[in-house]
């Protein structure tokens, strides 16, 4: 009983942390809708700052807290620097747009905290007068523990005065609730922007600066903790900060005593707890459906027009240029050809769904992963030909996707992509811990092709044929009646009800088809590697996927197929170039986010238009 | 017999009566009226009838057809067409093919992969346009259309799959005067020609009483007239409701 | 196109070159190519010092005239974590840049994902630092040779000191990945056959780089063990160490602990080093062997820093490579695994040997105590844990490791 007293304890005090990260979090995402990336990069920054001034001032209690203090208002104002340098001027882009430029910023980070703190772990001084610990059922707890305890309820009260008892937090709160109604009061957009964000950057700072007693600050800190907020506001309920704590709560608890009985239950159980909440309840514990929140995440498109003469010849000379690669490019050249080849099918899969779907995805990787072992398995375990995994790879993925689809019916706009993301972890721990079937994380080896595919030439072709096939039906469906159905429901769901249409069954159908695609993608992308391993169906393939979707232009057909060759030509030209090629791969992302807000190829096209003296109308 | 024929209907939102024991009938070709002040029910009316709302109680039933608690889509399958409010068209979709949408709905054809749009149903659709006075800006985004248009292709699209009946809320709101009256002729003309019903709420009560051939007056989710215009002017209790703005009166 | 890492090797290369034997390279036809690759971003904290290794190799090969007179070009790059990453730059280095074999690699399954791309093409591959057993044994390939101990290696070491203890009743904490599970298999049976008197009473699996090191330290206080077997490292063991200090949990207890007597992961908890640990590891500023001496020093003179375990990796893995060549008399890959296997070496450890029977080198580890001293971790009571000691019988080996390779 004492014991069950104290994992309680542990896990109040693992809830403020998180609740902490998640708060600032939940604030930012509530009023200005951006998936902020670079909160995780915030919480680290805060602790690294933290750790410069701690060893820095005074060893005293004024040094100390000075420290913590002082870390998370530098953080507040480097939050609001990425809003007014950056942010600011991407407002108009379509929404998770942001997200992009947010991605490119963490990137800068890792390399800059590496540059000048080192790659070696640092560890903090303690907190002074909170060094030992009590004695609390007859078990030693420490002392710094139960002020955590106390800072995140504290915090909690903090954040509810000031947003109901201010004119500031009710300008938030109606920022929150419906974005017209608050410009219809008279509320300054940019600066309340600048300010939710400093806000929001405190938070997030101040939550990695109070980690310094309690552990390591190191260079790895930032992405894991980011996912795992990102979990907590959603399940909280978004723009919900009671929520968040609640949230942070239940999965802290969970996790203090979900290890007595299944201690290897960590990997997977943030993400078992947000499906299941949002399966149950699709707008979080305390979330409200939100006013003015477009069923979909992704702005109305422009209209879809014919290629243009220039396109068209621009896609002639490439596929001529395709079919000559082999002539020309020596054997590593071809293998980079070949993989940008299979990421372009993952990424125009990707794009089904969130552009014409108007249906964001945070775990695309999934079906890429299931197809990729679905490939190796039948290869490896059943001792079948290729050709035998490169056909059950999209089988397995599109089941998977059609399931899926069955799941997330009722959800739309970032739950349903924080749901996706779910039922990727759930796959990829899947995939990790079970070893005998999938090798864990030491992966499938051996998945080589045949003798006649296994030179970089013949795997080439083969590869191109099958993506640019699978590619080009992608975008005929697109232009075809079953594309314009899923526009309709993503334009106006209960305008396409009132016209026939089965809107959560033609999502089904697209989320099956995409999901097959990147399956097909994952097969090949197995043999093309000869391996198979748990990073394939990872968070940050997911996230790859996701940015070059973005980076080409959401609204553009060609923009999945733009957005990977740049992407991944930039990925593998820095990786040789520089030793900090994070940083000029993060600069690259945000000088690309600056200069084509619509993605490469809807500057492109209406470069095009331009020329072609089409209405201006079209392109937004 | 009618086309559409309510029994006792009845809806309430978190304890407020929106609808209660509403009865009606619509005949075939004839414009039918659904007045009252904001917050009467009209709206919510529609929405039940359509399928997007779940009713409380009542049956509703076209040509004879118990449609109670279908799905929105199986009820426009059976012939009801709906505009909206606040009009709903795919502004990602250029005008024709917002109606070549509807059109490859009726025909079943959504689900195909290979077909291109462009060439499917592209007369048809225009045909339909030019009914609506759209045919010139078939070409054109429908995200940048003036609301007024937006409203007319939007008829285009309802009248696509040649519905028995016809939901129209408030299709005038947002045009100017002399749109309203030249729409509600059109519309009124297409009622008789295709003997289709059709169920309409307005504000402009000059746009009501000039084409209606039938009002109902709705209030706090009552039906409290039901009867030709003449009748419905004349009525104490609508003048009653319409207080002391004689609206009613004037506009005969 | 120069990489930015490859035009400094090109520059230390040509000033040494300059230096010692101007001419020679060039008459022999240019130096010999080897590609690097490592989890330069992903691990910075082991992978940096064990690039600073290998640059201290090479260059010391270089300045006395290189390898059969050539000199040694290292071509490197960073896989970022990633093995699907790895086997492309692997692609990269053998097609675009035509090394001639290929080394590095840290994360378990990048080196694996090497080693299985090396197989296929028929390309000579050490792995310097991935622990996984399965890259000798049940993925072991003819081409591809390890350099740093073995899983395996590295539990029997503390097996054989943790049956010493009187402990019956033990604890195990481990991160959740194939080589938490794997030391922790090799730990319970090796000590299970030398003391069949134990019983492992609690097992904890936290996430790697997330351990809840509160809840995790509670549970394993609240089953009582008498000794803990510690398998964390990095910034899991520094917090799984904070908190058990605080709570008291390794007071009379015996903790043996995998790996922590390394810098890379001992230096961070500074004056909090738990105390008694029984650990593998390297004493650095211990070791007077006049070898371990002139690396340390040479070390230090070039990179101001004192080395850390992978800084001897990665100068060991160099070393290794130039004696191969040297004894294959070329860098063609089945001459150099004939040389490979069987090659020995003066290492700053002591003599190693590359098995012929698993490819596996005899590098070992020291095992000891940790303690602090001036404010810092250091191991005490330490000896070096040759690693051919550690090994099972060649029959068991040939069991674990496919016989066609």
């Amino acid at each position: 009983m004492e014991f069950v007293a104290v994992q309680f304890l542990n896990g109040l005090a693992s809830a403020s942390s998180l609740f902490l990260v998640a708060s600032g979090l939940s604030i930012i995402f509530g009023v200005t809708r951006i998936v902020n990336f670079a909160h995780g990069s915030f919480y680290m920054l805060g602790a690294y700052m933290a750790w410069t001034l701690a060893t820095r001032l005074s060893a005293g209690p004024l040094g100390f807290w000075g420290a913590i203090i002082g870390a998370a208002l530098a953080v507040g104002v480097l939050g609001a620097a990425l809003e007014v340098t950056i942010l600011r001027r991407i407002y108009r882009a379509p929404e998770m747009f942001q997200l992009l430029a947010t991605f490119g910023v963490v990137l800068v980070v890792e390399d800059l905290a590496l540059l000048i703190w080192g790659p070696a772990d640092l560890l903090g001084p303690r907190a002074p007068g909170l060094r030992g610990a009590v004695d609390i059922f007859g078990q030693r707890f420490p002392e710094y523990e139960l002020l955590l305890i106390a800072i995140g309820p504290l915090v909690l009260v903090l954040l509810w005065l000031l947003f109901y008892r201010t004119r500031w937090g009710t300008l938030v709160r109606a920022a929150t609730e419906d974005r017209e109604m608050a410009a219809a009061l008279g509320v300054d957009q940019r600066r309340l922007f600048t300010a939710v964000f400093f806000l929001g950057s405190v938070l997030a700072g101040l939550g990695g600066a109070l980690q310094l007693p309690r552990e390591t600050i190191n260079l790895n800190m930032g992405f894991a903790t980011v996912v795992e907020a990102f979990v907590v506001v959603v399940v909280g309920g978004l723009g919900s900060v009671p929520g968040a704590y609640l949230a942070a709560f239940l999965i802290a608890e969970l996790h203090a005593f979900g290890i007595l009985v299944f201690p290897k239950i960590t990997l997977v159980l943030i993400f078992l707890v947000m499906a299941v909440v949002l399966i149950v309840r699709p707008h979080g514990l305390l979330g409200r459906p939100f006013v003015g929140l477009p069923a979909s995440v992704v702005s109305p498109a422009a209209v879809l027009r014919p290629s243009s003469p220039a396109a068209r010849w621009v896609g002639a000379i490439g596929f001529v240029a395709l079919l000559a690669a082999p002539f020309a490019l020596g054997d590593y050249a071809l293998t980079v050809a070949t993989e940008i080849a299979i990421l372009v099918l993952f990424a125009a899969s990707l794009h089904f769904i969130m552009g014409p779907g108007g249906m964001v995805s945070f775990g695309h990787a999934a079906y890429f992963g299931l197809g990729a072992y679905a490939a190796a398995l039948v290869a490896s375990r059943l001792a079948a030909p290729m050709v035998a995994g490169l056909f059950v790879a999209p089988v397995v993925a599109g089941l998977a996707g059609a399931a899926f689809g069955w799941f997330s019916g009722r959800l739309s706009g970032v739950y349903l992509a924080m749901l996706t993301l779910a039922f990727a972890q759930i796959c990829w721990s899947v995939a990790f811990q079970w070893a005998e079937l999938t090798g864990g994380d030491n992966g499938i080896l051996g998945v080589w092709p045949p003798a006649w595919a296994a030179p970089a030439a013949a795997y080439y072709y083969l590869a191109v044929a099958l993506s640019l096939s699978a590619v080009l039906l992608l975008r005929r469906a697109i232009r075809a009646p079953f594309g314009y159905a899923l526009r309709a429901g993503r334009d106006a769901p209960l305008r396409a009800e009132a016209i026939g249409i089965d809107v959560a069954a033609t999502r089904r159908i697209a989320f099956a088809v995409a999901a097959g695609s990147a399956g097909l993608a994952g097969g090949l992308f197995a043999f093309f590697k000869g391996s198979v391993f748990p990073t394939y169906l990872s968070i940050p393939r997911s996230v790859d996927g996701l940015l070059m979707v973005l980076l080409g232009g959401v609204n553009s057909v060609s923009g999945p197929v733009i957005g990977a060759i740049v992407y991944t030509g930039l990925g593998e030209q820095l990786v040789r170039f520089t030793d900090y090629w994070r940083l000029a791969m993060g600069v690259a992302i945000i000088a690309l986010v600056l200069a084509f807000p619509e993605g490469i190829a809807g500057f492109a096209a209406r470069l095009a238009d331009r020329r072609r003296g089409a209405p201006a109308e079209d392109a937004r | 017999m009618s086309v559409l024929a309510v029994r006792d209907l009845a809806k309430s939102f978190g304890g407020v009566q929106a609808l209660a024991g509403v009865s009606f009938e619509v005949a075939a070709g004839k414009m039918q009226a659904m007045i009252g002040p904001n917050g009467a029910g009209k709206t919510t009316c529609f929405n039940l009838l359509d399928g997007q709302l779940r009713l409380d109680a009542g049956r509703v039933y076209l040509a004879g057809t118990d449609i109670t608690g279908l799905p929105t889509r199986r009820i426009w399958r059976l012939g009801v067409g709906r505009t909206f409010q606040i009009a709903g068209v795919f502004a990602s979709m250029t005008v024709a093919e917002n109606v070549q949408t509807v059109l490859l709905s009726h025909r079943r054809r959504l689900a195909a992969f290979w077909p291109r749009v462009a060439d499917l149903y592209r007369d048809e659709a225009l045909d339909l346009l030019a009914q609506v006075g759209m045919a010139e800006q078939a070409e054109r985004s429908c995200g940048v259309l003036a609301y007024g248009d937006v409203k007319r292709v939007e008829l285009a699209m309802a009248l696509a799959h040649s519905p028995r009946l016809l939901l129209m809320d408030e299709p005038t709101a947002g045009m100017a005067p002399g749109e309203r009256m030249a729409l509600m002729s059109l519309v009124a003309g297409l009622a008789r020609a295709r003997e289709m019903a059709v169920l309409f709420t307005e504000h402009d009560m000059d746009a009501v009483f000039a084409h209606a051939d039938r009002i109902l007056v709705l209030d706090r989710g009552r039906l409290i007239a039901d009867g030709s215009p003449a009748e419905v002017r004349t009525d104490a209790r609508v003048r009653a409701v319409y207080l002391g703005s004689d609206a009613v009166a004037e506009a005969g | 196109m120069l990489g930015r890492r490859q035009f400094i090797v090109r520059t230390a290369v040509a000033s040494a070159f300059a230096a010692a034997a101007p001419y020679v390279a060039r008459a022999q036809g240019g130096p010999i190519k080897i590609g690097e690759i490592n989890s330069y971003t992903a691990i910075p904290a082991f992978t940096l010092p064990y690039r600073n290794g290998w640059r201290l190799a090479v260059d010391e090969v270089n300045a006395t005239g290189g390898v059969l007179g050539r000199q040694i070009e290292v071509i490197s790059r960073d896989d970022a974590g990633k093995p699907e990453d790895a086997v492309r730059l692997a692609g990269e280095l053998v097609n675009n840049e035509k090394v001639a074999l290929l080394a590095g690699t840290f994360l378990s399954n990048v080196g694996l994902a090497v080693s299985d791309f090396a197989r296929q093409n028929k390309t000579f591959f050490l792995a310097a630092e991935p622990l996984s057993d399965a890259i000798t044994w049940a993925q072991g390939n003819r081409y591809t040779f390890r350099l740093r101990p073995s899983t395996y290696m590295q539990a029997a070491m503390l097996a054989e000191e943790a049956a010493k203890l009187p402990a019956r009743r033990w604890a195990v904490v481990a991160p959740n990945y194939e080589y938490g599970q794997s030391a922790v298999k090799w730990f319970k049976t090796l000590l299970t056959a030398a003391r069949p008197d134990v019983q492992f009473v609690v097992e904890q699996y936290p996430s790697l780089g997330r351990i809840d090191a509160g809840a995790t330290v509670q549970a394993i206080a609240a089953a009582n063990p008498e000794a803990i077997y510690n398998v964390t490292f990095g910034a899991d063991l520094t917090n799984f160490v904070r908190q058990g200090n605080t709570r008291g949990l390794f007071e009379r207890r015996a903790v043996v602990s995998l790996l922590t007597g390394e810098p890379e992961y001992l230096d961070p908890l500074k004056d909090e080093t738990p105390t008694g640990w029984i650990v593998t590891g390297y004493p650095w500023d211990q070791i007077d062997t006049p070898v371990h001496k002139r690396f340390a020093e040479s070390y230090r003179a070039k990179f101001k820093d004192y080395p850390r375990l992978g800084s001897v990796v990665g100068y060991e893995t160099f070393r290794a490579i130039a004696a191969a060549i040297g004894k294959a008399g070329g860098a063609d890959a089945e001459k150099l695994v004939g040389a490979t296997r069987g090659l020995k070496l003066d290492s700053v450890f002591g003599p190693i040997e590359f098995r012929a029977i698993d490819h596996q080198s005899t590098l070992g580890a020291f095992v000891g105590k940790t303690a602090v001293r001036d404010g810092r971790g250091v191991m005490v009571d330490w000896r070096y844990a040759d690693g051919r000691n550690y090994l099972p019988p060649d029959g068991e080996v040939r069991k674990l490791r496919p016989q066609d390779t």
